[in-house]
């Protein structure tokens, strides 16, 4: 890949960041969205609100956070809420446009396991559990999923079911009662996915510059479904690259409890 | 009214063995100093409430402190895996743990229900959600309005709760501001509320009307530690000690090296020793 001049995980944070627009509320998870939802905001999409369930609306901090309540996040945000507050009225209240979410395991109805490898009384692994996740899942208007491929993290059938997708794929979301759209995108590594209209599989509709079909097919635990016209995910920016590097290299500086020369509440971009 | 105490005299007069205690914080403020005190102490039999039981409560079952654990997420923040309570549940040791698994919504709910003085929490949660085949506290309640059904888990009503906090002033008020958490819901809804704080002063005349502040007769003791959360943050006094996060996941993934650890820094320490510890982290702050 390195003849490309970018790695399939800047690929994939740079595709993730560029499905955000200016007028999203969106909650972020830790990890792989944050990143995203970071870029987007320093490149084409200033105007985004980012919310972390530490009870940050409006964040834009200079570097990504270590955990969901850095407090960076509180400098630079526009207000900061009590977290009984964050998840009442602004989750469950229905404001939040996008939850961004990454997965331990995922299936491909969207469904997200984060809770246990193996029985959930014995289990083979314990994970750190659901967090925000469960309601985020059902109470955003939509979700976006974003997550490295492989066997052991895309599979036929996840362990526990700790965020709700799509179910057994269908109408099962309404069937629930659940009247929000649940997952819309998975931007892998790989690939950008999307849900089919009908039975809510996730379905291939964009492959990332050099990569083939075996290739998504090798590194995923269910068969894939392409679409019938596949594109090909316009390759990163100079101005996404440099923006994704930049943040990384501070991130990392300040993680390791170097000097951090930043003035707080600046922005770049 | 209030009390100001030494932390180790406020920790022996408000916790006992067999509790239901917090030490709340969220990712802010979290009361290590205290929960520190109470492992030199040598609690048993502990139920620990938390939202999400990061090193403290990791340390604490660790040590052999807990029975049972009511959580929403088990994970060290922003590292992974919290490798001493893995290692109770998935191997018994140092011996079981009880878990009750709940998600942030439903604990914030618990918390507020229980400041609130309610039974229980309802919300509009767990649609889909496994946690509620598997914890018997988490059911329904049809909306005698709507008919729409609703997730109910009992509230949250601790014996007695931690928290840090910024400052009290000399009356004993509290406040408590940036990244407020779970902190007010949590101390209201105790039958005992202990706050440790980085300093006290003469008073609030100065400040913002709304800071959040619990008034010195919602609070049981107070104990002044500077450092007391490290190597979590106060806002407004030291930043986040991210470095030590990374290193307890090397700590704690070893039995042994995880004793040595606490002996050396928990054990063998005091309350003073806090300060010391967020020096290289204030100027920045």
């Amino acid at each position: 890949m390195s003849e490309l001049g970018f790695t399939p995980n800047e690929m994939m944070t740079i595709a993730a960041s560029r499905a955000l627009k200016g007028d999203d509320v969106c909650f972020v998870g830790i990890g792989a969205p944050s990143a995203a939802c970071n870029v987007a905001r320093l490149t084409h999409a200033p105007e985004i609100t980012l919310i972390y369930e530490s009870g940050t609306i409006g964040t834009a901090p200079d570097v990504l956070p270590l955990s969901i309540g850095d407090g960076e996040l509180c400098d630079t945000a526009i207000t900061t809420v009590s977290v009984p507050e964050m998840f009442r009225y602004w989750l469950q209240g229905g404001r939040i446009s996008i939850g961004f979410l990454g997965a331990a395991q995922l299936d491909k109805f969207g469904n997200i396991n984060t809770t246990v490898i193996g029985d959930y009384a014995h289990p083979k692994t314990r994970l750190p559990g659901g967090g925000g996740a469960p309601e985020i899942a059902t109470s955003s208007q939509e979700i976006y999923i974003t997550m490295a491929q492989s066997k052991r993290g895309m599979v036929d059938k996840i362990d526990f079911y700790t965020s709700f997708g799509h179910g057994d794929g269908g109408d099962h979301r309404q069937r629930l009662g659940i009247d929000t759209k649940g997952p819309t995108l998975l931007i892998t590594d790989l690939a950008i996915w999307k849900p089919d209209p009908a039975t809510k599989e996730f379905t291939v509709v964009s492959l990332h510059p050099g990569v083939t079909r075996e290739k998504v097919q090798e590194t995923c635990g269910w068969t894939v479904k392409f679409a019938d016209k596949l594109e090909e995910t316009p390759e990163p920016t100079q101005l996404e690259l440099q923006t994704l590097r930049d943040l990384k290299a501070r991130t990392d500086a300040a993680h390791k409890g170097e000097a951090v020369s930043a003035k707080r509440g600046s922005k770049d971009g | 009214m209030t009390k100001f105490l030494p932390l180790s005299k406020a920790v022996a007069d408000n916790l006992n063995n067999g509790d239901t205690v917090a030490f709340e914080g969220f990712t802010h403020l979290i009361p290590t100093a205290a929960a520190h005190e109470a492992i030199r102490q040598g609690f048993k039999d502990l139920t620990l409430v938390r939202m999400t039981p990061d090193l403290i409560y990791d340390q604490m079952i660790g040590m052999g402190m807990a029975r049972k654990a009511i959580f929403s997420y088990a994970g060290n923040p922003g590292v992974g895996l919290l490798r001493r309570l893995r290692d109770a549940v998935e191997n018994g040791f140092p011996h079981a743990l009880e878990i009750e698994e709940h998600s942030h919504a439903a604990m914030a709910n618990a918390y507020e229900a229980g400041a609130a003085g309610l039974p229980c929490a309802i919300f509009r949660g767990y649609r889909g959600a496994e946690l509620a085949r598997v914890n018997p506290n988490i059911k329904s309640v049809t909306c005698p309005f709507t008919g729409e059904v609703l997730a109910a888990v009992p509230s949250v009503r601790p014996d007695v709760t931690f928290i840090h906090a910024q400052k009290a002033n000399k009356r004993g008020d509290v406040l408590v501001e940036g990244i407020i958490g779970i902190q007010k819901e949590a101390a209201l809804a105790a039958r005992r509320a202990v706050v440790t704080v980085e300093e006290v002063v003469d008073n609030f005349d100065d400040l913002h009307p709304n800071l959040t502040v619990l008034p010195n007769w919602s609070v049981t003791a107070i104990s002044v530690v500077p450092g007391g959360a490290h190597p979590s943050y106060a806002h407004g006094y030291y930043i986040r000690d991210n470095a030590s996060y990374l290193e307890w996941d090397e700590i704690a993934a070893d039995r042994d090296r995880f004793r040595e650890w606490m002996q050396k820094n928990v054990i063998e320490k005091t309350a003073d020793d806090f300060s010391a510890r967020v020096e290289h982290l204030r100027n920045v702050a």
